[in-house]
């Protein structure tokens, strides 16, 4: 059983270069299928820095490299895009806005 | 033999730099100077070789590609017209007026934006400016939920945190910088002050930062993960700066509280001004979602989210919203202008495209025209087409043609979509 945690999901600078050079891109595909997490969060989880872990919300399932990264505790990190969007769940509680920052996901290793 | 065009301007985010340099050579860009990172892809990864419109997987005529789009938007009971946020406001006209006459649903890219801080403009309403002010009066800059240094990397160089201006003779020393943000960013590594508010404690900050600026007293010892006396001191810089203006982004509208926590800000910014001059602009993504919300109000009424399925504009955020109406596959055909979709709503909304006619207008290749039914390889404004942007302080800004493709523009195909259409 992974932790529980919070994820965001935004814009990254090397998520918009990729994008220029198409979805399809190596630079798009390696900008896009990580989660940046607390290195606290992954020594808990045993997460090891560039490996592989399964992400699951009530929206999905996705699996991204994992990379430590300077957020606080419980909180993940997923550059927008295709990946993130398989953890992001449709509802917009009226708004039209999906909950693409705060949606409970838990962390394993794949 | 090579030109060089000054005063370009990229479209790839709403601060839509007017100020690059182009060298083109022939119907090619040569060289770019003075793109940031992550607009430069914009000019310099644009490939104009002109291609055939695709229906079914098979490449046709433009006429055959206007014929099978018509043909599909007469077949559908509710269509759904979406994104509009990357082209000009000529062909957002269009789209506005399509909508109109197939009585379709009409939504942009603002919905999964900036859709929240219109809701917020409505209720409590919103003190702005526009960029120049910024740069040229502006002692107090807070970045709130943003991540310019990301996003829109040369709005510190040219509008917020480095010009001098006129009130402003030393730039970056006549400034203070604040970034309140969930995790530390690159953005508040250039700050004086940087507040670290829990996840989805945005609202109840603003609230206390309300009572404090009115004298209130706060008796908790933090707020949303912030000491209460790092918000005192927010407060008391707020209060004596000479002119103030607050940077908001998706840290607010995509959270737990959404139009809520812009609303908040709005009044707190609206309240400041008891004190001082304050102003709020929201940090428009795409290089025209602000002229997307503009078209749509002064035609419509309304920034996003219209049905005129009824025969006139009804505004139903949650009910006429492009990942509303997919998720629960409201939406009998598709057409999209200049975005995708596929790649960045909500699975469950994104996949309900794969199984309705899909329509697409874009010049560059994506995820959503590896599924539309129909693809028109569009020109792109501000390199093989002119029109108009709205930057993110709603200043529209000329978009000239580089150099002539032969691509047809997106507002030429929907023009002919709409004499197309009974």
């Amino acid at each position: 059983m992974g932790g529980r945690l919070t994820l965001i999901t935004g814009r990254t600078r090397e998520q918009a270069i990729g994008m220029h050079k198409g979805k399809a891109s190596k630079e798009y595909r390696c900008a896009t299928e990580l989660v940046e997490m607390n290195p606290d969060d992954m020594t808990r989880l045993r997460i090891q820095d560039g490996g592989l872990v399964r992400l699951h919300t009530v929206a999905g399932e996705v699996e991204l490299i994992a990379k430590a990264g300077s957020l606080p505790p419980g909180l993940v990190f997923v550059p927008m895009g295709a990946s993130a969007n398989m953890l992001v769940e449709a509802e917009t509680h009226g708004t039209g806005m999906p909950s693409f920052k705060g949606s409970e996901v838990t962390v394993e290793p794949a | 033999m090579t030109t060089m065009v000054e005063h370009i301007a990229c479209t790839f985010c709403g601060c839509v730099c007017d100020d690059i340099v182009v060298e083109v050579e022939g119907s090619r860009i040569a060289g770019v100077r003075g793109a940031c990172v992550v607009g430069r892809g914009v000019l310099d990864e644009y490939d104009p070789e002109v291609r055939r419109p695709v229906v079914a997987g098979r490449e046709v005529d433009w006429e055959q590609a206007v014929g099978a789009a018509a043909a599909i938007l007469n077949e559908a009971d509710s269509p759904l017209i979406y994104g509009l946020s990357s082209t000009a406001i000529e062909a957002q006209r269009k789209a506005v007026k399509l909508a109109d006459r197939l009585g379709a649903i009409i939504d942009t890219t603002s919905s999964v934006c900036h859709g929240p801080t219109g809701l917020a403009m409505q209720a409590v309403g919103e003190a702005t400016c526009t960029l120049g002010e910024v740069r040229d009066r502006a002692d107090l800059i807070v970045f709130w939920g943003c991540n310019p240094a990301a996003s829109h990397p040369r709005h510190f160089g040219r509008f917020s945190l480095t010009p001098a201006g006129a009130l402003t003779p030393n730039g970056r020393a006549d400034r203070t910088v604040v970034v309140v943000d969930v995790r530390p960013t690159g953005s508040s590594k250039q700050a004086d002050h940087f507040l670290q508010v829990n996840a989805g404690a945005d609202f109840e900050v603003l609230t206390a930062l309300r009572y404090l600026a009115r004298g209130e007293d706060v008796e908790a010892a933090a707020i949303g993960g912030i000491p209460v006396s790092q918000l005192r001191d927010l407060v008391r810089t707020m209060k004596a700066c000479r002119y103030g203006v607050v940077f908001m982004g998706m840290g607010l509208t995509m959270s737990r509280g959404r139009h809520l926590n812009v609303g908040e800000l709005f009044s707190l910014v609206a309240e400041l001004n008891t004190y001082t001059r304050f102003s709020v602009i929201p940090m428009r993504g795409h290089g025209n979602v602000a002229g997307a919300d503009q078209v749509l109000t002064w035609s419509s009424g309304y920034p996003f989210a219209v049905s005129f399925a009824r025969g006139y504009p009804q505004f139903g955020p949650g009910e006429f919203s492009a990942v509303d109406v997919l998720a629960r596959g409201e939406a009998d055909a598709a057409l999209i202008v200049a975005s995708d979709p596929v790649a960045h709503l909500p699975r469950a909304a994104a996949e309900h495209l794969e199984h309705i006619p899909t329509i697409l207008l874009d010049p560059t290749p994506s995820l959503t025209a590896s599924i539309a039914q129909v693809v028109f390889p569009t020109a792109s404004y501000g390199l093989d087409a002119a029109g108009t942007a709205y930057r993110m302080d709603n200043v529209p800004i000329p978009l000239h043609r580089l150099f002539a493709s032969g691509r047809p523009t997106d507002e030429e195909i929907l023009d002919r979509i709409i004499e197309a259409v009974t």
